[in-house]
């Protein structure tokens, strides 16, 4: 599908993405700066706080949704060769989300909602920032049904046809969001909004991170998916050779949603209001979701050995060096499962129950997600974007190499920042804090670490300025109109024939995902309505 | 549906060692009683100091009849109360911790002392502070602008040297 109109329609899409990124970006900068206190003129919490609060908001929130409903339109009109359906109602949601990150960055800006993108009630924000971001979540949710309904259009012209991977994959997304986006939901609009407004006096802030957790674990899968996708779909055909197994592809979707999902408790395993049982439960489920990101790193990597070995290599390691290391997708996906090494070792900490209160709350938590989030799910962003470009331009990359710069510096980048972060955390260095002001020898050791993590900001803004460089560059270049590319999806080195039901539809999982969810989340839910339990009224900052 | 012998045994290599990790975890919280801090205990925080247990008299270290070590500590903006408190080391000590106001977090470095203290709920750790020494006390969430100044002090006594507090009812044959 090269329809000029659904190419402008999913670039829109990617241009708040990315037009959001590179403005937190900035921020991130500013931040490393300011939090050092190295510099005496840049001092100023209420500053501060405001710019993480919309630093995270715009990379968590808005750079993730926007680019993950692009990628989802782009992926389905693509794969399952129809167009985009209901066309105005896809505008219908993204004016809606678009409406929404506008409403929720104003109050933001001005420092009227500094209460972090994960609302920490009783902290009490502007009611726009509430209002705002419910509707970039409401407007998601308009390309969730578009994407279900185009599944079920396909599934329906082709019976017993195994969908396509991309698709499945997309489709697997779009559901995981709905069913994660319910969580703060429930909190915003029954408990943050009537809070904001006045209608209520109190709330249960207990019961608000409940809540909240629901939606925090899954979340990070919805960011993840459309990485993996690219990595079983783009990545193999890119390198020069052919996907290992699309079946245990499936498999590691379908696993990462029905257990990414009722597992959010290990963000609350410090927390005093839910019991040490409910949170073993949650860590057990925590443990269960890495067997999908091990399955994925062996697939992949296989894959990646199947094209080094037709393009020549030989013996156990050769097959590494003739793989094509200029290719951007391709040096992606090698820089992102290294950035996946090194932040699933810290997960594994994050994640292990007891071993956590050494590193809750401190900057490793930080260093832990820039790791995952802005490496392995970022980096798998850029090369998406390097790959669509050309294709939905219809104008050939402004420079290759540039984009090979670009990645490996931020990789770079990345590593040099997160690995002070990591020390700084070991050291007792608490996350969310502006400055270091503690009367304390303890601090003294933090500084050289503070250092290198200013550097790692640099780099890191320097790549990211890059890249929207080359894509700006690119769209507005005068380059003929003849230029067409198409997309191209990795074949499956065992072609898949037929596909028992429950690895190509929904309906049985989403079933097993509601009695998970019920066992997992019902009871912890409803108890703060059996207990005597006390409201706080809501508080400024 | 096929799967290739290579990726077979490594799905079961990968579920063993999620179960490895899974298993020592278990072992640690069923057996050996570590478990995070989850005393799921309501209290009212606005009226904390007509409450008996956190009314001003009673917060800090306190030694029941049986030595049995509990500190009582109010988080809210921008301090941990009392400011300044002395335990023992190499000795149990029971901390409760309340919120008059927003949500607060805290750890005591080098420790593992930590835990979220949420408005509305008692957060309960037990521990040990091995190490003698001094120690800040951090707010390590997020409560406001003047969050980077919210700090208290702890000194960890070496056991022999440790007195109880003077005003510490303390009855019974506690050291």
């Amino acid at each position: 599908m090269n329809d000029a109109v659904e190419n402008k329609f999913i670039l829109s899409h990617l241009w708040v993405a990315f037009g959001a990124f590179i403005l937190a970006c900035f921020m991130g900068v500013y931040q490393v700066l300011e939090r050092s206190g190295f510099i005496e003129a840049l001092t100023s919490p209420s500053v501060y706080f405001a710019s993480v609060s919309t630093h995270g908001v715009l990379m968590a929130f808005v750079l993730t949704t926007f680019f993950i409903m692009g990628f989802g339109y782009y992926v389905a009109s693509t794969s399952l060769k129809i167009p985009i359906w209901n066309k105005p109602l896809a505008w219908t949601g993204f004016s809606i989300a678009l409406g929404g990150t506008v409403l929720a960055a104003i109050p933001l800006l001005i420092g009227k909602a500094s209460v972090l993108y994960t609302f920490y009630p009783p902290l009490l924000a502007h009611v726009s920032f509430y209002i705002g971001a419910t509707l970039l979540v409401v407007g998601s949710w308009f390309w969730c049904a578009i994407m279900v309904v185009m599944f079920y259009q396909w599934k329906k012209a082709n019976p017993n046809q195994p969908v396509p991977l991309a698709m499945f994959a997309t489709t697997a997304n779009a559901l995981l969001w709905l069913w994660t986006s319910a969580g703060v939901a429930l909190e915003v609009l029954f408990q943050l909004i009537p809070l904001a407004l006045g209608w209520m006096d109190t709330i249960d802030p207990g019961l608000a991170r409940t809540l909240f957790a629901w939606t925090l674990h899954p979340i990070v899968y919805f960011w993840l998916i459309p990485a993996y996708t690219a990595f079983y779909v783009f990545v193999p055909k890119q390198a020069g050779g052919f996907l290992f197994s699309d079946e245990m592809a499936r498999v590691a979707f379908i696993i990462l949603v029905v257990f990414g999902l009722p597992i959010g408790f290990h963000h609350l395993y410090m927390d005093p209001e839910q019991a040490s049982g409910w949170k073993l439960l949650h860590a057990f489920g925590t443990f269960v979701v890495s067997f999908p990101t091990l399955i994925t790193g062996f697939t992949v990597i296989a894959s990646l050995e199947i094209a080094g070995r037709l393009r020549g290599g030989k013996g156990l390691f050769g097959w590494i060096g003739t793989l094509p290391w200029t290719n951007p997708m391709t040096l992606s996906v090698i820089l992102s499962l290294l950035m996946l090494i090194f932040g699933g070792f810290g997960g594994l900490v994050n994640a292990s129950y007891a071993m956590n209160a050494m590193i809750h709350n401190t900057a490793w938590v930080p260093g832990h997600f820039h790791l995952i989030f802005g490496g392995t799910t970022i980096i798998m962003y850029f090369a998406i974007a390097y790959y669509f470009w050309p294709i939905l331009t219809r104008k050939p990359l402004f420079s290759d190499s540039l984009a090979l710069i670009q990645l490996w510096t931020w990789f770079i980048g990345m590593a040099i920042m997160t690995t002070p972060w990591h020390v700084l955390g070991l050291l007792g260095q608490p996350r969310r804090i502006s400055s270091v002001a503690y009367n304390s020898l303890l601090t003294l050791s933090w500084d050289p670490y503070e250092f290198v993590m200013i550097f790692g900001g640099f780099v890191l803004l320097g790549s990211a300025c890059l890249f929207i460089y080359n894509l700006a560059k690119t769209q507005l270049s005068s380059a003929s109109a003849e230029f067409v590319q198409q997309v191209e999806y990795a074949e499956p080195i065992h072609a898949v024939e037929s596909l028992p039901e429950y690895l190509n539809d929904f309906k049985l999982w989403n079933k097993v995902i509601a009695v998970l969810m019920f066992i997992s989340f019902g009871v912890p839910i409803l108890q703060f309505f059996f207990m005597d339990t006390f409201g706080s009224s809501g508080w400024g900052y | 549906m096929h799967i290739d012998p290579l990726e077979r045994k490594w799905a079961y290599t990968a579920l063993g060692m999620a179960g490895l990790f899974v298993s020592i975890i278990m072992v640690d919280a069923l057996i050996h009683g570590i478990n995070a801090p989850s005393h799921v205990e309501t209290i009212d925080s606005a009226r904390l100091h007509l409450s008996e247990e956190f009314a001003e008299d009673n917060l800090g270290v306190k030694v029941d009849a049986e030595g049995a070590i509990t500190v009582r500590m109010v988080a809210g903006r921008y301090s941990f109360y009392p400011k300044h408190i002395a335990v023992p080391s190499e000795t149990k000590v029971t901390f409760r911790w309340v919120s008059t106001d927003v949500l607060h977090g805290v750890h005591i470095p080098m420790t593992n002392m930590s835990t979220m203290i949420v408005p509305g709920y008692v957060a309960q750790v037990t521990t040990s502070f091995p190490k003698p020494g001094e120690y800040p006390v951090l707010c390590n969430e997020y409560c406001g602008l003047g969050h980077d100044h919210m700090w208290s002090n702890i000194s960890v006594v070496a056991k022999e040297n440790w007195t109880a507090p003077t005003n510490a009812p303390v009855t019974g044959d506690a050291k």
